[in-house]
């Protein structure tokens, strides 16, 4: 056991990638400002077995706004949608998708 | 948060429980009757809660989590959803629809249903009492069972005086034959009650709510830029490295900027003051406060890549995550980005 964990760390890889695995059961809703007063949201690590596309469907009737769904190198499937949607898909993780408060992140202001 | 609507719903519950019971035991000259009504109460309220219900959105939108629960849609869940054509989207949009409304429902009535029933039980064991015994009798008993609520509503306590004073004195849950099992929340609150009358300054009571910093201050350069003037000023208040703090600033804001000459932050986007003032906040709670004492008197060192608040006050080490941008959307024109 021990030794395997002693394997496994390499001094000399790029961090980050180690650390996704451990911060990955959280969700993480972000707020990006783009020009004037729009903004746009991302929803970062839904868990893997909904399908995002089914979400975002459901999502962009429900809040009457557009959204896509961006495939990211290292994060996977982002969902972006347009303006601030932070507390309403907070809302929708926690009553719908039974994800407990603590897992997900607000971010920005 | 969440706890607290906990608690207060877990509380409600209990007290429904025991008027119920009451009733039962009131008119015992309709035991039947009232006993019937009871029964009805105690399923009914649950079943506004049935999680099944929410489950069956949350299957038949995601179709994927197996549950012996519904074999029908069970059935249709089977294949893949990612193979979904239009009319099957449709058609769990429609299910998620209704569910949603039926919760809605369930959460409009919750409280309702709650005042609600007990009076209830009150009006039939009006009639049925009326029937049997006379006005004066119902009235008695009447008062009886207002008198019993009174007495019983105290074993739910709500507030923190109420706990503590039960604590004190030894009655309620804590009284010496009380057969009950405790509840977590009880003993944890005692377990802080305790802590506070014993050893304040462990305890942490109010301490963070003390800490005071420098508001920061925010003026707008330009239409799209604006300056965190006192920067420098909050990081050394908080004793944390400058840069450290910028990089959460930007992570959180989702955005970037630079340092100008004078140690002034300025961050591309418009922010005012009262959003830098909580993304502040959220750093000194995430990377400042000890997470046992609560105390913001801590150093952040790293170690090994990983970092470390370790409190100058009693002593306890926490890691904390290192700071993430995360995903960041692509904004600005097109062109740019493919040239």
């Amino acid at each position: 056991m021990s030794l395997d964990n002693l394997k496994t760390f390499d001094p000399f890889a790029d961090t980050g990638g180690e650390e996704d695995s451990s911060a990955q059961a959280n969700i993480h809703i972000r707020i990006q400002q783009r020009n004037g007063r729009k903004t746009l949201t991302t929803v970062q690590g839904l868990p893997k077995d909904y399908d995002p596309k089914r979400i975002l469907k459901v999502l962009k009737k429900e809040f009457a706004t557009n959204g896509n769904v961006v495939i990211d190198d290292e994060l996977g499937e982002v969902i972006q949608f347009q303006g601030d949607q932070r507390t309403k898909i907070c809302n929708f993780c926690v009553n719908e998708l039974k994800i407990p408060k603590q897992l997900i992140k607000l971010h920005g202001f | 948060m969440s706890d607290d609507e906990q608690k207060k719903s877990v509380a409600f519950g209990e007290a429904t429980n025991m008027e119920n019971g009451e009733t039962v035991n009131l008119a015992a000259g309709d035991e039947a009757t009232a006993e019937h009504h009871s029964a009805e109460n105690g399923e009914a309220t649950p079943a506004t809660f049935d999680p099944s219900a929410m489950k069956k959105k949350k299957k038949t939108k995601k179709e994927k989590e197996p549950e012996g629960e519904e074999p029908k849609e069970n059935g249709d869940a089977a294949f893949d959803p990612t193979a979904l054509k239009k009319k099957k989207p449709k058609k769990s949009k429609e299910e998620g629809a209704e569910a949603a409304e039926g919760d809605a429902a369930a959460n409009g009535d919750f409280d309702p249903t709650k005042i609600k029933k007990p009076k209830k039980s009150g009006e039939k064991k009006k009639k049925s009492s009326g029937g049997t015994a006379g006005d004066d009798d119902f009235e008695s008993r009447l008062k009886k069972l207002g008198l019993d609520e009174k007495e019983e509503e105290p074993s739910v306590p709500q507030t923190q005086e109420e706990v503590e004073a039960e604590l004190q004195q030894g009655i309620g849950a804590w009284a010496q034959d009380n057969s009950s099992p405790f509840k977590y929340t009880q003993l944890l609150k005692r377990f802080y009650i305790n802590l506070y009358e014993d050893h304040p300054e462990l305890s942490g009571e109010g301490r963070l709510k003390n800490y005071k910093i420098p508001p920061p201050q925010v003026v707008r350069e330009g239409n799209k830029k604006s300056i965190f003037v006192n920067l420098p000023e909050i990081a050394r208040k908080m004793k944390r490295n400058p840069d450290h703090v910028i990089q959460f600033i930007f992570a959180e804001l989702g955005t970037n900027g630079s340092v100008d000459g004078s140690g002034r932050l300025v961050i591309k986007g418009r922010f005012q003051q009262k959003q830098l003032e909580s993304v502040l906040r959220r750093y000194i709670i995430e990377y400042l406060t000890c997470g046992t004492c609560k105390s913001p008197n801590t150093t952040l060192n790293k170690e090994n890549r990983l970092f470390f608040v370790s409190c100058n006050v009693c002593g306890s080490r926490k890691s904390v995550s290192a700071i993430k941008t995360g995903f960041q959307a692509a904004l600005g024109k097109r062109r740019k980005q493919q040239a």
